[in-house]
């Protein structure tokens, strides 16, 4: 009962403490499905954890020592019937949360594109020690610890490390995906509703993980074409030397543009922890982070 | 070449005085109480009946012991990190800096997995296997002082990376790349890796000694399916042991390859992958976790029975939900990681396996709730900590299966959200249940009980400080709070984080609480004194013999004819009552001889792990060398029993009697 209370007491401040921003507070198809997904496995299983709860805690205290009404059974020890209910509870239960899992895992799976008429921005993030640099090879640009993206458009994110992994999370629009050196995992998200939303990486990377976070700014479409515009005429070029300055190790970095990025810059950086190319200075980067 | 390797009096960290004060009040605790024993003149008392004895009951109460010394050490690690974070809001950066503070966070995960649960786990079983299956010892007793030891040494090189050094930077997991020497250059990953080495090993050869003990050594009679449940749990927890340890031990030795000979197992570079040490590390992880929880479920059940008068509900189910948890257990790895990317297919197949594991366990609240129906239940300290623990696990299982489900996990995963879920199974499952069996079992230890309310309060102030400690965790981890920050700038989640501070401190009471009870129980041990052997009518055979049990466990071996034995044998002797007693005819017991190779391994354990960390390569082959010269000498001893003649047994039993009949 105490359990009950508390429970219904957190979970409506949860939901307060979901209102201001957070997984409660989506503002985008994937944030919302999965909130939906989280409420529904939620409901199943308090169906038949709050009643458990309440059914412990009546048998114990009705059948203590002191309760003369109680009866007395000390040889109850099995009962086919109570048995089959006891298997059967529990295998319910997980076959329908079993059944959102399975449908959530596919319906929502990252690397699946969001259905829309709106064409896809490509964002490609690479995770460094300890910023994130977001290039949008479409437009030719590329920040640092600032996402943009226009409203009600699918965003394709591809990406990697340049050394630790670290996990891009963005809880208003979306699960996070691990960003691992040499390999790329894809993301689709989208922001329904403009805002600022708070962006982290979720993976512990090493000393200056706290301050690894960016903004993401989802501002109206004809926005996103002006900044779009206005990056394109300031900032530094990213390079291959540009690149491996950034990719040095350095704490809560104020964030940036770069008004043009070398062509498959994303292709190299992902290839280079593999096999030394033109961009072999990368492996050494890493090992200068210790000093 | 330098003589001492990398160690130099900079490895001191003197300019870190909550380190140095730390480091400084563990070595000023330890020095009084090496005075203190030896002025007493115990040293001799303490080599002979317990560093060097080989019997199972010694060796439990030593890993509690061990256990407990540890949970101090894990807790002040909680305590400093519950005040950095209540602290470290906005601009503020708190009183630990990043160095210091990811220290602490992945020795506070360290030492409670590897050196408070795991010998929580291992010192009940030690203690209450073999007297439950009615044997003398353990089928490897000596073996089994080595396992101690070698945990005690792992142990010991944790807290010596306190002082001498640092300890790792990476969590308690020590994900590649983050720990290969490219990205943590200094001796802390080494600290980390050679101290679950070491450990590590001992516990195998704790698995392997229970798995022969379980299946080769039980009472006459005492068929499988009249083993006591813990026994069952025991078995399936060091099955699991002996086939995830292994894998854990492969990993790490992966790791110090490529930290110490340049290999490129999960290197970012030349075709290293770092994918294949978290696949691993989560094979033996996943089994990790019912290899703690499993005994724990075991002790529940003991605790329920005897207290509410009847017989486990449900033995059968109970015992087949034991070995299902324990084959499914290696299904469900993956599930730690549904982030990194897997397929849809591979996401939802171990989804689904994942919440299969439910089916079994929630069975077994199940059982306990019809064990207590139509039982007459006396809510002694063990029964609150069980009742406790089944109210809260349900909502802990519940958190668990909805990080099951991949949607709900791409969202809740390395938030805080998923340090409530665990905290929230392991602080009921584990820790209470080691406090269950901790009170349950201590009068068998030691002849008498711990005092009763010292220990209700100190479970009220666990169980009140747990809730308000972890809920707001949950609520911060929905508001997208991320584990292991040193600081953050969300001043929303600062009053959260205040009030998991105060229940920090609650718990703290409770700590404080048994700390205060096992002294007052200690003075008052003559009023609290068990002279039956029996003080909680208990239903197996631990309770048979006396308390504590004589180095032999039972004068004459038992003979077992149905489940709950000795309840049977109660109720024989009821039955026989007026009939005059037969005389007993005892025979000399032979016992295993004490033995210093547990001490002598361990010192050498040490001495090898700190030479290896800290790369002293003489010092490392002289480990290894006095070691094996160990291992020879013990190999040719000349005799390895001693015998206790009839006649003490005999002496011992009536004086039993005797006290008995006052």
């Amino acid at each position: 009962m105490r359990h009950g209370f508390l429970l219904i007491a957190l979970l409506g401040a949860a939901t307060l403490g979901g209102c201001t921003e957070g997984v409660l507070d989506p503002k985008g198809p994937i944030a919302a499905a999965e909130r939906q997904i989280l409420f529904n496995s939620l409901g199943i299983m308090l169906a038949i954890v709050i009643p458990t709860m309440l059914a412990t805690l009546g048998a114990a205290w009705w059948f203590r020592a002191s309760n003369t009404r109680a009866r007395y059974r000390p040889d109850f020890e099995y009962s086919g019937r109570l048995e089959l209910l006891v298997w059967s509870i529990p295998i319910m239960t997980v076959l329908l949360v079993g059944g959102v899992a399975w449908v959530g895992s596919h319906d929502l799976d990252p690397p699946k594109p969001i259905a829309s008429a709106v064409k896809p921005v490509r964002v490609q993030v690479v995770s460094l020690d300890w910023k994130w640099l977001f290039i949008y090879p479409e437009q030719g640009i590329a920040t640092a610890n600032q996402l943009t993206i226009p409203v009600g458009t699918p965003v394709s994110f591809e990406l990697t490390s340049s050394s630790v992994m670290n996990s891009f999370w963005v809880p208003q629009l979306g699960g996070q995906i691990y960003t691992m050196a040499g390999m790329t995992t894809r993301l689709h998200l989208q922001a329904d509703h403009p805002g600022t939303y708070r962006g982290v990486s979720a993976n512990y990377s090493g000393e200056g993980f706290a301050d690894m976070r960016f903004d993401v700014d989802a501002v109206p479409p004809e926005k996103f074409a002006q900044w779009v515009d206005a990056a394109r005429n300031a900032g530094p070029v990213l390079d291959a030397q540009a690149y491996v300055d950034l990719a040095k190790p350095s704490k809560a970095v104020a964030p940036f543009t770069y008004r043009s990025v070398a062509p498959d810059l994303f292709t190299r950086i992902l290839s280079s922890s593999v096999q030394a190319d033109g961009l072999s200075q990368l492996t050494s980067v890493a090992s200068q982070r210790t000093e | 070449m330098n003589l001492l390797g990398k160690l130099s009096w900079n490895a001191v960290p003197f300019d870190q005085p909550i380190v140095m004060g730390a480091s400084g009040g563990m070595i000023l605790g330890i020095v009084l109480v090496l005075a203190w024993v030896t002025l007493k003149g115990y040293v001799p008392y303490l080599w002979r009946e317990w560093i060097t004895s080989v019997d199972h009951k010694r060796i439990g109460v030593m890993y509690l012991v061990l256990a407990m010394l540890m949970l101090l050490r894990g807790f002040s690690d909680a305590i400093m990190m519950r005040g950095q974070q209540a602290v470290a809001a906005g601009g503020a950066q708190g009183y630990l800096p990043p160095e210091h503070f990811d220290q602490i966070f992945s020795a506070h995960g360290t030492i409670m997995i590897f050196f408070v649960a795991m010998p929580l786990v291992i010192g009940l079983m030690n203690f209450a296997v073999p007297l439950q299956l009615g044997i003398r010892d353990m089928a490897f007793p000596t073996l089994n002082s080595v396992s101690l030891g070698l945990t005690a040494s792992g142990i010991l090189l944790t807290n010596v990376s306190l002082f001498v050094g640092e300890f790792a930077k990476t969590g308690w997991v020590a994900y590649p790349p983050l720990s290969e020497l490219q990205f943590s250059p200094g001796v802390g990953v080494d600290y980390y890796l050679w101290s679950l080495q070491i450990s590590g090993l001992g516990t195998l050869l704790t698995g392997i000694n229970f798995v022969t003990t379980i299946l080769k050594t039980r009472a006459l009679g005492m068929s499988y399916t009249r083993m006591p449940v813990f026994c069952w749990t025991a078995l399936a927890s060091n099955l699991l042991i002996v086939a995830a340890f292994p894998v854990l031990t492969a990993a790490l030795a992966m790791l110090l390859l490529d930290r110490y000979f340049g290999f490129h197992f999960f290197s970012v570079d030349a075709g290293g992958n770092a994918m294949m040490y978290v696949n691993l590390f989560w094979v033996w992880g996943h089994p990790e976790v019912y290899i703690l929880v499993l005994p724990a479920f075991g002790i529940y059940s003991e605790v329920s029975a005897t207290f509410s008068g009847k017989p486990l509900f449900g033995y059968r189910s109970m015992v087949a939900a034991t070995m299902v948890i324990c084959l499914l257990a290696f299904t469900v790895w993956l599930h730690h990681f549904f982030t990194m990317g897997a397929s849809a297919n591979v996401n939802a197949f171990f989804a689904v396996a994942s919440m299969m594991i439910a089916v079994p366990t929630g069975v077994k609240i199940f059982n306990w709730l019809f064990t207590m129906y139509g039982g007459r239940v006396r809510f002694a300290v063990p029964v609150l900590w069980t009742i406790g623990f089944m109210v809260t696990f349900v909502l802990g299982g519940l958190t668990g299966v909805l990080l099951a489900v991949p949607p709900v996990d791409w969202q809740m995963h390395n938030s805080v959200f998923l340090v409530a879920h665990f905290h929230h199974v392991i602080i009921p499952g584990v820790v209470f249940a080691a406090f269950a069996g901790y009170t349950y079992w201590f009068p068998k230890a030691f002849g008498f009980k711990l005092e009763e309310s010292w220990g209700r309060r100190a479970f009220w102030c666990w169980f009140i400080g747990f809730h308000v400690a972890f809920m707001p965790l949950y609520v911060l981890g929905l508001m997208g709070m991320t584990r292991r920050l040193q600081h953050y700038d969300v001043l929303a989640w600062r009053p959260w984080l205040l009030v998991a501070a105060a229940g920090v401190a609650i718990i703290f009471a409770g700590v404080v609480c048994q700390i205060v009870q096992l002294v007052v129980s200690i003075r008052g041990r003559e009023a609290l004194r068990d002279v039956t052997g029996d003080p909680w009518n208990g239903r197996t055979l631990e309770w048979s013999t006396a308390s504590p049990p004589p180095a032999w466990n039972f004068a004459l071996p038992p003979h077992v004819a149905e489940r709950d034995a000795y309840w049977a044998m109660k109720r024989l002797a009821r039955a026989k009552q007026g009939e005059p007693a037969q005389a007993r005819e005892y025979s000399a017991i032979e016992l295993p001889k004490s033995s210093a190779i547990g001490f002598v391994t361990a010192f050498f354990a040490v001495v090898g792990g700190f030479a290896l960390i800290w790369h002293i390569w003489w010092m490392a082959a002289f480990g290894v060398f006095g070691a094996f010269v160990a291992l020879i000498v013990f190999a040719f001893r000349d005799e390895d029993e001693v015998e206790i003649p009839a006649a003490r047994i005999a002496q011992f039993e009536r004086a039993r009697k005797a006290e008995v009949a006052l």
